[in-house]
């Protein structure tokens, strides 16, 4: 149609027509180009430092570096708990080509068990930064290591990298004082920074390893690099170097630890001893102990399950948490506390049969001895551990005197200064009954409480402190584990009780029980006469402690019944009487009666003061003499 | 004075001896001097490879080869040809919908004998705004309604095609071009207020017509955060790039955001995005007054064609390369959703360069082969 009119077209109008478009389309490109200036204005100037700070935030990355972690030491310079190098075959999943073709090279080359190539896997799936390596296999053998490291160069991703770990050179006897450090869980981050332990392998988590984590694991290293996009570092741009965990060097001696531990034999059971010099701990024993080595680098459900599955709960800390009747050996106490309050003296005569009762008439409360003592006092009553004694003597007091007079030893309260865990024992009193059963006191539960059973209970590092009370005149220290810290000595300023003072009434009343406790030892009649024929005087105290109460009439027949069933066996004491550097408690669980722990303790102290270790405890002299 | 600069440089411009070899030197300094800048950016965006580099030089100059071959063809034989031309192109994108091969699940490529391969909807961009001039060249403008919706349909046929294969970017282009020309040829107000009113229900077919990964463009443009570290990536670490490079850019190099790997595809479709980390809102600024040079002369060159073909083509062409600068600038600032748009000339990359060199040489063809007033 147009065609047709083709003579009379207007090309300039035409022309025109377009040229106009042009300039409208012109400044549409100059509107445009503005609206592109406009948004680049409002991207690199309005809104310049958020977008600066999101490209740092891209590039720059903290790195933290743990610290190496501090070491234990004993008081002799024997290395506890040590760090040492262990090499991990690592894998770094970004650089594998074909990660089947891997498994069969590494399989070749090492024994790679089907557990560490599931836990591999399970990592893979994890959330991690990329280009971070994963573990493989740790702790390679240096034949392992050879293996891995000759053929490295046609293992494109993998690497062996050399780590620190934590190693407990004497395994067993030291596991529930030294403690471990184990992996780190979600609960433990919530009690620690998070940041700080990030790239960290492990945190303390029992015994000294858990109470001076914050001590021991030091400030880590933060270290600022420029990553790429793949999260590969590129350069480093600075670096705060970390500050090594302090050491801390323990009053525990090696040798004396370990000597215990054997001692105990096959027995379950704990041995404490303290300096009632200083309150620190000699040797704080419970056995059956466990490797601590198993849980550094996460222990394996197996091996966990023998141990919580034990019926000899090698996991329970005894030292801290047994809680025992103290039996006979809070016979001493009972005796200072009637002193104290008036309720006997050393002079006054008592006549003591085969049983006391309260009322005529009434339940029989047998005396160990079936005809009893005749006519005894105070001194002869400890020397030969005289139970009616005791039975009245509690009895007339009743249990204000004694609750109130076995506190100031640390009965029934936290006595250690830096470990965590420890069970305060039970010390009855009026008001702990009428809480619990809702009844009151009966004057038959003093008479139980007066030889240490009934409802009093205590752990055996409650037994030693208060044995260590008595050693020092009353003037003594709670129990602590660490002598220095770094180079300096541990104080407890602000913990509740460091240093003890027990007034008594009479004063003299201390060196007359330990004369008392010294006679169990050397009268011919003593229950401890067994451990005559030392060149250093020992003062002692045996203990029985009933497993279950015998019936009225009853005999107790030992081999009649299940060894689980044999009473507890008791020992404290200290020694040299006149100046003691050690005061011991000793329990075997079922052993029987005292000679057992009685026996131990003179070896200890055959040892700890006369030197005379068994020459196979050499290793852990260190520097001592 | 500065007029006497100016008159010196047009008369420079003018000289003979350019006109006699057929090159517009006002056009050929704008592109020189987008290109030397493009070089420049790309060796920092490549990570310093110098080979991309040479690569990048050995394809300016087969544009420029390109260029100036087809400045020396006079617009009439253009015109002749267009008709030839976009039906062989359509019969091609019909071959490619078929037969063609590609990567990613695009299907853009013709393979050619000896492991060429060779893309028609790139030719399409230049062949398309020639048909449709050629189709108003001997007709009276502004076009009448049967004409619009005949060249509607020419341009919207081959552009769906070149959309299934799928090349959004490309599709859209190409569909531009022939708009320009239809723009140009003076069609009516009403028409692109009609188009203007009816553009959210073409958005809504154009959804349908979509593959999934290009509705995921347009999510992640409204949206980018939705997904950062997956589709909204991207655009995320672009506008981070051109946004910390502040005014003045932090240097020649030293971009963290393009060294370090975090920008994506720096050295193709994003690579404002590393001119904007390292030189700042000034480089980008120059860049776009380049641009804006080579578009002004474009514009000029169409302006003075000496007839409706050559004026409707060389002003379509200009706009075209317009679009392209736009959308790609767009694009990676997040003002556009994000679609195949290199840079032209910046971005490193085959026939896009090839084909833009075309659109100079023809524009400069259209320039030099006025008759002499």
């Amino acid at each position: 149609m147009s065609r047709r009119y083709k003579n009379f077209r207007n090309y300039n109008q035409e022309k025109t027509l377009t040229q106009s478009r042009i300039i409208i389309a012109g400044l549409l490109v100059l509107l445009l180009a503005g609206v592109l200036m406009a948004r680049l204005f409002y991207l690199q100037v309005l809104n310049y430092q958020l977008y600066q700070t999101k490209a740092d935030d891209n590039r720059v990355m903290l790195v933290t570096e743990p610290p190496p972690r501090g070491l234990i030491y004993d008081r002799n310079g024997v290395v506890l708990a040590d760090n040492r190098p262990i090499h991990s075959l690592t894998v770094t999943p970004e650089r594998i080509k074909s990660m089947p073709q891997l498994r069969k090279i590494l399989s070749g080359l090492i024994d790679i068990s089907p557990d560490e190539w599931d836990q591999f896997d399970e990592k893979l799936k994890d959330y991690r930064r990329p280009y971070q390596s994963i573990t493989l296999k740790s702790q390679l053998t240096d034949e392992e290591w050879a293996r891995i490291a000759v053929n490295l160069y046609k293992l494109d991703g993998v690497q062996v990298e050399a780590q620190l770990t934590r190693y407990y050179p004497y395994g067993k006897a030291f596991a529930h004082a030294v403690g471990y450090v184990g992996r780190i869980t979600t609960k433990d981050l919530e009690r620690v920074d998070k940041q700080a332990y990030q790239g960290a392998l492990f945190i303390g988590k029992t015994g000294v390893e858990g109470y001076y984590e914050s001590t021991l694991f030091g400030k880590p290293g933060i270290k600022k690099v420029e990553v790429n996009a793949r999260g590969r570092i590129m350069d480093e741009l600075g670096r705060e170097n970390p500050v090594p965990g302090k050491d801390v060097h323990l009053y525990m001696d090696a040798r004396l630890q370990q000597y215990a531990y054997d001692l105990l034999g096959n027995y379950k059971g704990s041995v404490v001893a303290i300096d009632p010099n200083t309150g620190g701990i000699l040797a704080l024993v419970s056995k059956p102990g466990f490797d601590p080595n198993l849980f550094v680098r996460g222990i394996s459900y197996k091996d966990y399950s023998v141990l919580r599955n034990s019926k000899d709960l090698p996991l329970f800390n005894r030292a801290l948490r047994g809680g025992y009747p103290p039996a006979s050996t809070i016979k001493p106490f009972m005796a200072l506390a009637g002193l104290e309050y008036g309720f006997s003296s050393w002079t006054e005569r008592y006549f003591a049969r085969g049983y006391y009762q309260i009322n005529p008439g009434g339940r029989r409360y047998r005396d160990w001895k079936r005809g009893g003592h005749g006519w005894i006092n105070l001194e002869r009553a400890v020397i030969e551990s005289v139970d009616t004694y005791f039975y009245q003597l509690a009895n007339k007091m009743g249990i204000t005197p004694i609750h109130d007079f076995l506190t100031r030893f640390g009965f029934g309260k936290s006595v250690l200064l830096d470990l965590n865990g420890a069970s305060i024992g039970l010390l009855p009193s009026n008001a702990w009954k009428k809480a619990k059963y809702n009844e009151p006191w009966y004057p038959g539960d003093s008479v139980n409480v007066g030889i240490g059973q009934g409802f009093m209970v205590a752990t055996p590092i409650q037994i030693a402190t208060a044995v260590s009370a008595i050693a020092a005149r009353g003037h003594y220290y709670f129990p602590r584990m660490a002598q220095t810290i770094g180079n300096k000595a541990a104080t407890f300023e602000g913990k509740e009780g460091g240093v003890h003072n027990i007034i008594l009434k009479d004063q003299r009343n201390w060196e007359k029980i330990i004369t008392a406790m010294r006679k169990v030892i050397t009268d011919p009649k003593g229950t401890g006469r067994r451990l005559q024929g030392t060149d250093y005087a020992i003062a002692g105290k045996t203990g029985t402690g009933q497993v279950f109460s015998l019936q009225d009439g009853e005999e107790y027949e030992a081999d009649k019944l299940a060894k689980r069933l044999h009473d507890h066996g008791l020992f404290i004491a200290f020694a040299p009487a006149e100046k003691p550097t050690i005061a011991v408690f000793a329990i075997f669980e079922n052993g029987g009666g005292a000679a057992k722990p009685a026996d131990l303790t003179k070896k200890l102290f055959d040892a700890y003061i006369d030197g005379k270790y068994p020459k196979k405890y050499d290793y852990l002299k260190g520097n001592a003499k | 004075m500065s007029d006497n600069v100016y008159r010196r440089a047009l008369s420079f411009a003018n000289a003979r001896l350019w006109k006699l070899i057929h090159v517009d030197i006002l056009l050929l300094g704008a592109l020189l001097l987008l290109m030397a800048g493009g070089l420049v950016v790309l060796y920092s965006a490549s990570g310093q490879d110098m080979e991309m580099v040479e690569r990048q030089i050995l394809r300016f100059g087969i544009g420029m080869g390109v260029c100036l071959g087809l400045a020396q063809l006079p617009p009439k034989y253009m015109r002749r040809a267009s008709p030839a031309l976009f039906i062989f192109l359509a019969m091609l994108l019909i071959g490619v919908l078929l037969f063609g091969v590609g990567a990613k699940g695009a299907q853009r490529w013709l393979a050619l004998p000896g492991g060429l391969r060779f893309q028609p909807s790139e030719i399409m961009k230049i062949v398309m705004p020639m048909m449709i001039a050629w189709y108003f060249s001997d007709r009276q403008l502004p076009p009448k309604f049967r004409e619009v919706v005949v060249v509607l349909a020419l341009i919207f046929t081959p552009a769906l095609m070149v959309a299934r294969q799928p090349d959004l970017g490309t599709a859209l282009l190409v569909a531009v071009s022939g708009i320009f020309v239809l723009f140009l040829a003076g069609l009516g107000w009403r028409y692109i207020l009609g188009a203007a009113v009816s553009a959210p229900a073409a958005g809504y077919v154009l959804w349908h017509f979509m593959h999934d990964y290009q509705r995921q463009r347009v999510l992640t443009f409204l949206n980018p955060e939705s997904d950062p570290l997956g589709s909204g990536w991207n655009i995320i670490q672009s506008k981070t790039a051109i946004g910390s490079g502040g005014l003045y850019g932090k240097g020649w190099l030293e971009g963290t955001q393009a060294q370090l790997n975090f920008l994506p595809e720096s050295h193709t479709d994003f690579i404002i995005a590393v001119l904007g980390e390292e030189f700042g809102m000034l480089g980008c600024g120059i860049l776009i007054f380049s641009y804006l040079l080579v578009i002004s002369r474009g514009l000029y060159i169409s302006a003075t064609a000496e007839d409706n073909y050559a004026r409707l083509l060389a002003g379509s062409l200009t706009l075209t390369f317009f679009v392209y600068m736009f959308v790609n600038i767009g694009m990676v600032s997040g003002i556009l959703p994000v679609v195949g748009v290199p840079l032209p000339l910046v971005s490193y990359g085959g026939t896009s360069i090839i084909t833009i060199m075309a659109t100079f040489g023809i524009l400069m063809s259209v320039q030099t082969h006025k008759r002499a007033r």
